[in-house]
């Protein structure tokens, strides 16, 4: 089945709940107009109501992944046992990834990638950096607050 | 995660009346097909939890605390992290739910209803502490693989069932006895019916202790789904992924027990210190036992702004795996001086302690208030970040809060 037709399959058994989605969307994108600036919360609104290939802001709306080359491949073989959220929170060099990849393959039933390994591992190196923390990071995004005692 | 997605929820309006009732989901229910109800993606409401807890991953579900959600002395199911490495059982039915006990080393193979064990033998409440191996995983450097825990895969409830010890022998352990490895319900990730999520276990002598149970409750109820209901095993101390859920099934071994997350890489640390990003051989690795010494500020939350001569009350709790925390300081100056808590000694062996102080500040400005637990054996939390491994367990380094007097 192609995508559109699975599209429409999905549409149809949904038609109620999509109705009032749309609604929400509606509202949504009605707000987001209204206050101005976008908001993470909001974008994410429309995410499984529609397109499962909807990009906004950059982003990937049903997976939160970053648009960018190697995106389709990573989402079509890395989404369907865990979670992008696993993917998306991890940071590591092409090798790390690769003995993460090799780790799935001997124990958790992945595929074999085949010319897809160099796309996703590249992918996910220059879309989702290393960052050096060193030996401790100081605190921040502190939000200040009164203490009443 | 501010997530929302509100076809799911729209859904879940109807599925959460399933769950309210007995989970009823046939045992023919067609193969792959997930009930919304136990995967849905508002896992608040599905799991009873306070919306501020973290989601950082939604399949498998983990979710974690904050410092400051953990301030209750016995941890409720609101605040209590959850680490699911695959797919939350599909239909635990208490009343047709068995444990087997097998192995190499069982003199006699024999199974038990729930009505059974709670029947046979005697029953008992301990308060424990299950923190997951990989808490504070997202600040090791070089970035270890896996869920990026911050601090709140920790948890201390009151859990109540039977020791293991006195159902291990009933069934009969043989001599060669040397570990006991659980079997449980849930789903592999791929969906292959072969394969375990996790099945992983303890040697005899953790296995034989008096606080390792098989427990049906939790705080006095029974143990809500994503913690193991109808049945799980419980051994405080050590890395939470040994208190097996959703158990049906232990086997007595005759050598390590080799079940999926038990061997390579998982749950285990290098054998011999190594420098940050070293590579170690699968051989150098060795399983973490005992979890380190460690403690949380629960209070006040992180950002407290005080007045000028306004003090400051802070409290907490305090662990040390098998052992007893011994003392609690904080320093308000980054280590240079440290002073004493008062400290409470546990509500049982293997119970997290409280801790607290009132700290005068000296006068206007930032500090951060830092605290550090020393164990029976000495050993003090690192205020930097403990040695580096290569899957990033055992990070106990002293938690610390902002504040600032303005």
């Amino acid at each position: 089945m192609d995508e559109e037709n699975l599209s429409k399959g999905i549409r149809g058994s949904y038609r109620t709940i999509i109705v009032i989605s749309a609604l929400i969307v509606i509202a949504a994108i009605g707000s987001i107009y209204y206050f101005g600036e976008p908001q993470d919360e909001l974008v994410e609104v429309e995410a499984d109501t529609d397109d499962p290939n909807r990009i906004e802001n950059g982003i990937h709306v049903r997976t939160g992944f970053v648009d960018a080359p190697g995106m389709q491949e990573t989402v079509n073989n890395c989404t369907s046992c865990h979670s992008a959220q696993l993917v998306i929170q991890n940071r590591m060099d092409a090798e790390r990834w690769k003995s993460t990849i090799d780790w799935m393959q001997k124990t958790q039933n992945l595929w074999d990638l085949g010319d897809n390994e160099d796309i996703i591992v590249d992918y996910l190196v220059k879309n989702y950096p290393v960052i050096d923390k060193g030996r401790r990071v100081a605190l921040k995004d502190v939000e200040w607050y009164e203490l009443q005692n | 995660m501010k997530r929302r997605f509100f076809i799911e929820k729209t859904a879940l309006a109807s599925m959460t009346t399933l769950l309210g009732t007995e989970i009823v989901l046939g045992a023919t229910m067609p193969k792959g097909y997930t009930p919304l109800a136990l995967q849905d993606p508002d896992p608040f409401k599905l799991f009873s939890k306070d919306t501020r807890m973290s989601v950082l991953n939604n399949k498998p579900w983990n979710i974690e605390a904050k410092a400051h959600l953990l301030d209750d002395k016995i941890t409720p199911n609101k605040f209590m992290f959850i680490r699911n490495n695959g797919i939350v059982p599909e239909k635990p039915d208490s009343k047709t739910w068995t444990l087997t006990i097998d192995g190499e080393s069982v003199k006699e193979k024999k199974t038990y209803t729930l009505e059974d064990l709670k029947s046979k033998f005697k029953q008992y409440t301990y308060q424990l502490t299950l923190e997951c191996g990989g808490n504070g995983r997202s600040e090791f450097d070089p970035p270890a693989k896996g869920n990026q825990w911050t601090i709140g895969a920790v948890s201390c409830a009151n859990w109540t069932g039977v020791r293991l010890r006195d159902v291990l022998e009933d069934a009969g352990i043989k001599d060669d006895a040397v570990y006991i490895g659980y079997h449980a319900a849930d789903i592999h990730l791929s969906r292959n019916p072969e394969k375990e999520p996790i099945s992983r276990g303890a040697p005899m002598a953790k296995a034989k202790q008096d606080e390792t149970l098989l427990a049906f409750q939790m705080n006095g109820k029974d143990i809500p789904l994503a913690h193991g209901y109808p049945l799980r095993l419980v051994a405080g101390g050590w890395p939470a992924s040994v208190s097996g859920k959703w158990v049906n099934r232990i086997s007595i071994r005759n050598k390590e027990h080799d079940g999926p997350k038990m061997g390579g890489t998982s749950y285990r640390v290098p054998c011999k210190p190594v420098a940050p990003g070293e590579k170690v051989a699968e051989e150098d690795m060795c399983i973490i036992e005992s979890m380190p010494v460690k403690s949380l500020i629960t209070y006040p939350m992180s950002g407290a702004v005080l007045k000028k001569g306004q003090k400051l009350n802070i409290r907490g709790h305090a662990w040390a795996g098998e052992l007893e925390v011994s003392k609690m300081e904080y320093s308000i100056d980054f280590g240079s001086t440290w002073k004493s808590c008062s400290l409470d000694g546990p509500a049982n062996r293997l119970a997290w302690q409280h801790f607290s102080a009132t700290i005068d500040l000296p006068g206007e400005g930032y500090y951060e208030v830092w605290a550090r637990a020393t164990d029976s054996r000495n050993e003090a939390q690192p205020m930097l970040l403990p040695g580096w491994n290569p899957k990033g367990y055992l990070n106990n380094a002293c938690h610390r809060i902002a504040v600032k007097v303005a």
